[in-house]
């Protein structure tokens, strides 16, 4: 069996490939399935169905999670995963998993029996998991060093921010063919859309504050108009539409829901398996070699500090 | 205690990249995994450009960022400051891999042999099936200062007690010794160099020095 053969050489900064469409996907996976299970509370407190939008937020989520199981080597070790909870994210979002998948089974079942208000506390102990899990999800990039563009202090309100507007967009477009209702939930998705644009452009102005490798700001500057336009201009004017009750409104919400979260898997896609670039080699100094002098060092291919 | 570093003169250092090949050589590795490397630097703007070669590889840092990440414990730092891999531990995440800032780590999938199916003489003598669909990494030589040790050899000074790429450096561009011992080779050299550490702003504390001038005035 033959691997694909990566040598790492030269200074400048290197795609990662450790983590693949895989991984993106269990961003994806997090995000939606965490914003999913919020509507879904958000629902069952209005006195709405529930049932659907739970069920999908947690098949998300273990969507997520068992594209990470492919991704392993070592996927029978995966319990292994839970050694480490002192420092590890990683750990952390595998230990959460247990209690949100746990209640969100008894959530489930409790509906099935016809146990509504139990069902709603379990759904809200779900939800609350959910919330850490996506938490957790953040700081798994944050912690990783290596990345620049992952390691910014200013992606953790980003991953935040776009999972529940995934979740609540994805939700807009189912609910207005089903029993959901979408009076409150088309202005929530709409805002949330609106924070997560927000948050993008403050993460992006972050990477400017601190640096990053020029190849990976080209690829995020690249996404950027087509990212804005399908995940903030469209979905927010069809949205709008469709709460001014204009005509074709459901058709409208759907397309404006689904915009906005495939925008934010594609942003998310891009930010694991395209701009995830390395720092490279930097040297402040060069040496002194015979009668020479010093002079500054170099940081190939890296715009900023 | 013991703290193990290595010192890289970059005024000696000329690109040959023995290093690189010992190491493969020592524990060898796949293809396209080089646990020990010499990059090529240039700097300047021409006319006066200037062309840097930098060896790096696993920093065996204080404050390891890859060991903070690893979910299974697989990557532990010893008392003596060697930042190790247990492949019997290690789930094949590639979370370390991103946590570090030196590209050190490689995921390696499959078996992969330098020529063909059938491994060379060492790659066979060598062979762990262990280290495929994990990660790896350099480990100091961690077996050869652990021998060399138990037969009261001295890391960094005895060849049978120091890193392949020590030994194999054809300009003595590399010392490998004990930082807490202040008569060490590389506490000497530290004291009587200018020196920096790669990418000393992430406050990973790297153990590898780079020297770029005598003098004792540190960056």
């Amino acid at each position: 069996m033959k691997q694909t053969r990566k040598v790492a050489s030269g200074p400048w900064p290197r795609l990662q490939r450790a983590w693949d469409i895989r991984a993106a996907f269990n961003f994806v996976g997090g995000g939606t399935g965490a914003g999913l299970l919020v509507m879904a509370l958000l629902a069952a407190l209005d006195g709405r169905a529930w049932f659907v939008a739970a069920f999908l937020g947690l098949a998300f989520v273990a969507f997520g999670l068992f594209m990470v199981l492919l991704e392993i080597g070592k996927p029978w070790r995966a319990f292994n995963v839970f050694h480490h909870p002192q420092t590890s994210w990683m750990t952390r979002e595998g230990v959460v998993a247990l209690p949100l998948f746990a209640c969100g089974g008894a959530a489930l079942g409790l509906n099935l029996l016809g146990l509504e208000r139990a069902g709603v506390i379990a759904l809200a102990a779900t939800t609350a998991c959910a919330l850490g899990f996506l938490y957790c999800q953040a700081r798994i990039l944050r912690a990783a060093r290596g990345i620049p563009t992952w390691r910014n202090p200013a992606l953790t309100p980003y991953i935040l921010a776009a999972g529940p507007a995934e979740g609540a967009s994805l939700y807009v477009a189912l609910a207005v063919w089903t029993d959901g209702g979408t009076a409150w939930a088309l202005p929530l998705a709409m805002a949330l859309v609106v924070a997560r644009a927000l948050c993008w452009l403050w993460y992006r102005k972050g990477l400017d504050r601190t640096g990053a490798p020029e190849a990976s700001l080209e690829v995020l500057d690249r996404m950027a108009p087509g990212f804005h336009l399908a995940g903030l201009a469209l979905p927010l004017g069809l949205m709008a539409a469709a709460l001014l009750g204009m005509p074709g409104g459901a058709i409208m919400a759907t397309a404006g829901g689904l915009l906005a979260a495939i925008a934010g898997w594609q942003a998310k896609r891009v930010l694991i398996t395209r701009a995830a670039r390395t720092q490279g080699v930097a040297i402040p100094r060069t040496p002194v070699r015979g009668r020479g002098q010093s002079h500054a060092g170099a940081r190939p291919g890296w715009i900023g500090r | 205690m013991t703290r193990y570093a290595m010192v890289v003169d970059l005024r000696r250092c000329v690109g040959c990249q023995t290093c690189t090949a010992a190491c493969k050589l020592a524990n060898s590795t796949p293809p396209g995994v080089m646990w020990r490397r010499v990059v090529d630097v240039e700097t300047g703007t021409f006319p006066n450009v200037q062309r840097v070669f930098v060896p790096t590889s696993c920093q065996h840092c204080d404050n390891p960022p890859c060991v903070a990440a690893c979910p299974s414990e697989a990557t532990r730092k010893r008392d003596d400051g060697i930042v190790i891999q247990d492949y019997e531990m290690c789930i094949g995440c590639g979370y370390c891999v991103t946590a570090c800032p030196y590209e050190a780590r490689f995921k390696v999938e499959a078996v992969d042999f330098a020529y063909g199916d059938e491994p060379m003489r060492h790659e066979a003598e060598r062979y762990n099936d262990d280290m495929n669909g994990v990660v790896q990494k350099c480990t100091f030589c961690v077996d050869t200062i652990d021998a060399g040790i138990a037969r009261g050899l001295t890391p960094g000074i005895d060849p049978d007690a120091t890193p392949a790429c020590v030994n194999s450096c054809i300009a003595n561009a590399l010392t490998f010794g004990d930082l807490d011992d202040p008569d060490s080779n590389v506490s000497k050299k530290l004291r009587e160099n200018r020196y920096f550490r790669m990418h000393e702003e992430e406050g990973t504390g790297s153990n590898m020095y780079y020297l770029w001038d005598k003098g004792e005035i540190t960056l």
